[in-house]
């Protein structure tokens, strides 16, 4: 029987010459990944092993980002097991402040993880190298911890539900659009499972980073990975930064899906995921006043996200009520945004850029929420205290719909904000 | 530890972060987690705890983050057993690699009200409502995962081996 691209990534690293969904299996594993909070966990498990050594010291990536720069006296501590752990098993790629990114941008930035290959990692946004063309899904610590002893994991090979994008999408129609719609469509348990596999015409139309941010968020239809095409440019974005030979894996053409959704992006408009679930997702809605917007996160920190952003607040300023964090989610993109002249862009808007970070998204750090405020964010979840107070509200959107909203001081589009 | 206790009852789309908050990731002791487990869902939830009690949920449990604190705060606070309609998948897989106890079983989800109190029996699979006098049939772990819930998870299964 025909495999999907996700099981022949499987089936490969298991050195088998077919999977089935259902199946359980042994796979090795290219990379293992844990960041600040995952890691401790993982560490502290893999200590009570008794192993005295990491099976592939240079398949193995720790990066401090949740609440690195360390937030108080406790991370401080968690990053410092995490730092000894490096130094200890000689892993090179340990990002440390300074050289650290939000993981899920850096370690394809990095050219650590590309096309073929398969990826664990304590996060659960670890998902997004799909866009890559590979089979990259999250775990727990203790899967990481078993990951760095072993460097193989056990699946159960997953079914998957293909979709169709055809059609050019609109101006300012990103990745962001595309998944929340998607999400808006099959709820956040829609994939549970299962393999997101996005194929079709359209998918020329979406630059790499929509990719990101469209398999980024697989997890939250709970999907177990999410996965496009490896062409021209994903080639483009790989040459030069991954290390590895590409490994290209096309789906059989009598592969079985468990379900096919046809989506044309043409006809996508700006679309917003109302608390307190990303399925909530509207592209219609009375006033809602704002007090903060955040653009960055694992989600919408590269550079096109800054670009976006720009886009919109070049010559404007924003609200005075809305206070406004943009958060480059690499050093590179950091100095991008320098470069091209985006963070004037931002700071004279009245925004401020952040060193990369994850805080605020999970509500760590840098942007917490008071009760009843209200947040624009072009992060990926808005449950319940998410990114503060138990009555605090979080509205998931794309960088134009979030630097349009910071000009509005209400939830707003670009083509709701006046001609400048 | 004896799975039997009294019920805590909860809807569909139990996320991680109701489970443990993000600002609690800071300190990964069990004693630490366990003193804000559901904080964000129901604030009682650790006074009126006791050890065996019994969480059922509904649809996509766990759903959200992969942090293993999750699953580490609702054992360490002395909950015994989650039984939901279904379990997001990585919360699913932390469960059993920690070794915290879990059954899906819709019809005993369906008819267990908060306050009952409920008895399981993890290898045959079957879920008892002591309050009511009901039983469930649950799709019960194969002998492989229970050994590993039984050594208290996957780690210190592997070291047992």
């Amino acid at each position: 029987m025909g495999m999907t691209v996700s099981q022949k990534i499987l089936a490969a690293h298991a050195h088998l010459d077919e999977v089935s969904a259902g199946q359980l299996i042994s796979a090795e594993l290219d990379l293992v990944l844990a960041n600040d909070i995952t890691g401790p966990v993982a560490i502290k498990e893999f200590k009570k092993t008794g192993a005295d050594s990491v099976k592939c010291h240079d398949k193995i990536a720790l990066v401090m980002d949740h609440f690195a720069p360390n937030k108080d006296v406790k991370s401080a501590e968690q990053c410092k097991t995490c730092r000894t752990f490096a130094k200890e098993q000689g892993i090179e790629n340990f990002f440390d402040v300074g050289k650290m990114g939000i993981e899920h941008a850096l370690l394809p930035e990095a050219g650590l993880v590309g096309a073929g290959d398969l990826v664990i990692g304590a996060d659960s946004h670890t998902c997004t190298y799909g866009a890559l063309g590979a089979f990259s899904t999250g775990v727990g610590s203790t899967d990481m911890a078993a990951g760095m002893l072993s460097q193989t994991c056990w699946f159960k090979v997953p079914s998957a539900i293909k979709f169709e994008l055809c059609g050019k999408p609109a101006k300012y129609i990103t990745g962001k659009d595309v998944i929340l719609h998607i999400i808006g469509l099959i709820g956040v348990d829609g994939a549970l499972y299962k393999s997101m596999e996005f194929v079709g015409d359209g998918v020329k139309y979406l630059n790499i980073d929509d990719r990101f941010t469209i398999c980024n968020m697989a997890i939250e239809a709970g999907a177990k990975n999410g996965i496009f095409p490896v062409d021209e440019v994903a080639l483009e974005y790989m040459k030069g930064r991954f290390k590895r030979p590409v490994k290209i894996y096309e789906a059989d053409p009598d592969a079985k899906y468990d379900a096919v959704y046809k989506i044309d992006l043409s006809t996508l408009r700006p679309t917003v995921s109302f608390p307190h679930l990303p399925e909530n997702a509207k592209t219609e809605w009375d006033e809602i006043v704002i007090d903060q917007v955040v653009i960055g996160s694992c989600t919408n920190g590269r550079i096109s996200d800054m670009r976006a952003a720009a886009e919109i607040l070049k010559g404007r300023k924003v609200a005075d009520n809305v206070r406004t964090i943009v958060i480059p989610a690499t050093q590179s993109v950091y100095r991008q945004c320098i470069d091209e002249g985006l963070v004037n862009i931002f700071l004279d808007a009245g925004a401020i850029v952040s060193t990369p970070t994850c805080g605020p998204c999970l509500g760590g750090y840098m942007g917490i929420l008071a009760e009843g405020e209200r947040c624009v964010s072009t992060t990926n979840r808005n449950f319940v205290g998410r990114m503060g107070h138990v009555k605090s509200e979080v509205y998931l959107a794309s960088p134009y719909v979030a630097a349009a909203s910071a000009v509005a001081g209400k939830l707003a589009t670009p083509d709701d904000l006046e001609v400048r | 530890m004896e799975i039997q206790g009294k019920v805590f009852k909860y809807g569909n789309d139990v996320d991680t972060d109701v489970i443990i908050p993000a600002r609690y990731l800071n300190d990964s002791s069990e004693k630490a987690l366990a003193s804000h487990c559901m904080e964000d869902i129901d604030p009682d939830f650790v006074n009126k705890v006791s050890a065996g009690d019994v969480i059922v949920a509904g649809d996509n449990f766990g759903c959200g983050s992969s942090r293993e604190h999750a699953p580490l705060a609702i054992k360490a606070s002395g909950v015994s057993l989650v039984i939901a309609n279904s379990f997001a998948r990585i919360f699913y897989r932390n469960s059993i690699n920690i070794g915290l106890p879990i059954l899906e079983c819709p019809a005993a989800v369906k008819a267990i009200s908060a306050g009952d109190k409920v008895k399981a029996d993890l290898s045959a699979g079957v879920i008892y409502n002591l309050t009511t006098g009901e039983k469930f049939a649950a799709e019960p772990f194969p002998p492989f995962i229970q050994e590993i819930i039984n050594d208290g998870g996957l780690l210190a299964h592997l070291a047992k081996k």
